[in-house]
């Protein structure tokens, strides 16, 4: 097995490739706006640090959202045309999952990253046994204003961007945490649910807002009432 | 290389505004034209809505991708190289088909070319009517431009002659429609109604027509205001609104600007050539009139069918092969979509690349126009 995964839902352009049992090499930078200009050079530098073609890739991994919709379209309009064009299956993962199988939290915990506009995407996961374990998420992904949760993630430990910039309501946040995403450990948690025999998610974004658009009002008169 | 074969087979990428498209063609021959419009998902918000476009080109890429290598008959890995847009349009929208781009190129180990949108409606019609003289006169119209651009080279000197100072053309054509209740997008439905009305009834005014005016810039806000209070003014008295005749004479208006414009253009920069794309090159009066006065003066006119003057990808992919034709240099993989991507810039090579000939030597900094990308 040879698994590349990117994912593009959080400021992090990152990308791993890893053989089933470790990541070979990782590359990515932090930079919200840049998203579609760095990540097929992140690609590029990851394949060439591991000495791998891409051609011989054997799986894709892509964080699927939740995430700012135009730069979660970049990783996941990658991962399916690289899927395409090579003839390889492209498995999608939620992004939160990926932050919580890097955070090595085993009592419960949230992961939130931040959604912008004064809201967070956020999940729950449950206790688990060991930090190598794949975490066990309790609820669907979903986008809120921090204030509205404030009862539900009160003093539980807490990772990721959003968890950081609403540490009054996500008052169990730790700071030592990840921030963002990180694809070796997207890659790690893969690799680990499809040797499972896991099935994991088709490569569809999880948007979770609808389009902002209004239908416009009625037509405007121009002439002077 | 792909020379004996007739050219070189390029694939190409348009994700601009709210078509998907891709198109193969092989030098000046269309070997297939996919398209997925989200056009119906718009009509509701009387206007394209950026993100349901972006929603939509995501969905759409891949299998309309797919779709075009099969009716060309083509396999993805004698392809010549991947030809995308590059800009202008709306800046998730072409990031969505930028990245595809990208993608599909290095996953196949072949040249990426991002080229520039308007280039790409001049050059389609080498789908069409072969060569393109050079130099060739371009009247492009459609909802988001309205430019009359001048081209000696298409793959490396476009120059604008004049634009719109506020709406598109096509955009005005959307306004009145909608005054008219005749819904989105109002193109074809005026160009409809026109054929039962009198384009004499009304004489709405032409905009940018007097002897201190631009000659060749274009402004149809004053047009759109002018229509829409006639129309008021009807409905105010409680009479009818003869739609026809409201339709006709508005289009005429339209039509009567940007021909006289364009052989105006034509004739000053002795071109005997014109050719007209966009979408609004589909309207039935607009290409009347422009046979008819090309022919009085004695130029040469070159509309492609409908079909290629719409947003298409097989345009993308015309200019593409001219690109590999003329040995232009390929694109980084660092691309970025420009939303403003200025016409004179009609490809966006590798800025640390050797290159042949008189390639560009353009700064790219984009930074400006990604402002409300990521919001
Ligand atoms: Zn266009």
């Amino acid at each position: 097995m040879l698994l590349l995964a990117l994912d593009t839902a959080t400021p992090a352009v990152t990308v791993a490739l890893h053989d089933g049992s470790r990541a070979l090499a990782a590359a990515g930078e932090v930079d919200a706006r840049r998203h579609g200009e760095l990540l097929l050079p992140a690609v590029d530098r990851v394949l060439t640090e591991a000495g791998h073609k891409l051609a011989e890739v054997t799986d894709i991994v892509v964080g699927v959202g939740p995430g700012p919709y135009t730069g979660l379209r970049v990783g996941l309009v990658t991962a399916t045309t690289f899927g395409a064009a090579l003839g390889v299956p492209v498995h999608g993962l939620c992004s939160l999952d990926g932050i919580a199988h890097a955070s090595g939290l085993t009592e419960p915990f949230v992961v939130a990253t931040d959604a912008r506009r004064k809201e967070v995407y956020w999940a729950r996961y449950a206790a688990r046994p060991s930090p190598d374990l794949p975490p066990a998420r309790l609820t669907e992904p979903a986008v809120d204003r921090p204030a509205e949760i404030a009862d539900e993630v009160a003093g539980v430990p807490a990772v990721g961007a959003g968890a950081l910039l609403y540490d009054t309501v996500f008052t169990g946040v730790r700071r030592d945490g990840p921030e963002h995403q990180s694809a070796a450990a997207l890659a790690e948690l893969a690799a680990r649910k499809l040797a499972a025999g896991e099935e994991l998610l088709p490569p569809r974004p999880l948007y979770l807002r609808r389009p902002d658009a209004q239908v416009p009002a009625n037509y405007k008169v121009v002439t002077p009432q | 290389m792909a020379d004996s074969r007739g050219g070189p087979l390029v694939l190409g990428i348009e994700t601009s505004c709210d078509e998907t498209g891709v198109g193969v063609v092989r030098g000046h021959t269309l070997l297939a034209d996919a398209v997925a419009s989200s056009v119906d998902e718009h009509a509701r918000f009387g206007g394209v809505v950026p993100e349901v476009a972006s929603r939509a080109h995501l969905e759409a890429m891949v299998p309309t991708i797919q779709r075009a290598l099969k009716d060309a008959g083509v396999a993805a890995s004698d392809l010549d190289g991947i030809a995308v847009t590059a800009g202008p349009g709306l800046a998730g929208a072409l990031l969505v088909g930028v990245s595809a781009a990208k993608a599909y190129a290095y996953a196949l180990g072949k040249p990426l070319y991002g080229v520039n949108h308007l280039a790409s409606h001049i050059c389609v019609d080498q789908l069409e009517h072969g060569p393109l003289p050079e130099p060739t006169m371009a009247l492009l119209v459609s909802g988001g431009h309205s430019s009359l651009l001048l081209a000696p080279d298409i793959t490396s000197d476009v120059r604008p002659l004049g634009a719109t100072i506020d709406d598109a053309a096509g955009e005005a054509f959307d306004k009145v429609a909608r005054v008219l209740h005749l819904g989105f997008p109002g193109g074809p439905v005026i160009d409809r109604m026109a054929r039962e009305g009198d384009p004499d009834a009304i004489r709405f005014p032409r905009g940018l027509t007097g002897p201190r005016d631009p000659l060749y810039d274009f402004s149809f806000s004053g047009l759109k205001t002018a229509v829409a209070r006639w129309i008021e003014a009807k409905r105010a008295a409680g009479e009818e609104v003869p739609v026809a005749d409201v339709s006709a004479s508005f289009q005429e208006a339209v039509v009567d600007v940007l021909t006289r414009k364009a052989v105006r253009a034509c004739k000053d920069n002795g071109v005997d050539h014109l050719m007209i794309g966009g979408g609004v090159a589909a309207n039935s009066r607009l290409r009347a009139m422009a046979e008819r006065r090309c022919e009085d003066a004695g130029i040469r006119l070159r509309v492609p069918r409908p079909k290629l003057c719409t947003d298409n990808g097989a345009m993308v992919a015309a200019l593409g092969a001219e690109m590999v034709a003329r040995n232009r240099p390929a694109s980084a993989w660092d691309l970025s979509a420009d939303s403003s991507l200025p016409v004179t810039e009609t490809h966006v090579p590798d800025p640390h690349a050797h290159t042949h000939g008189h390639a560009h030597d353009h700064d790219h900094f984009h930074e400006l126009s990604k402002d409300n990308l990521y919001s």
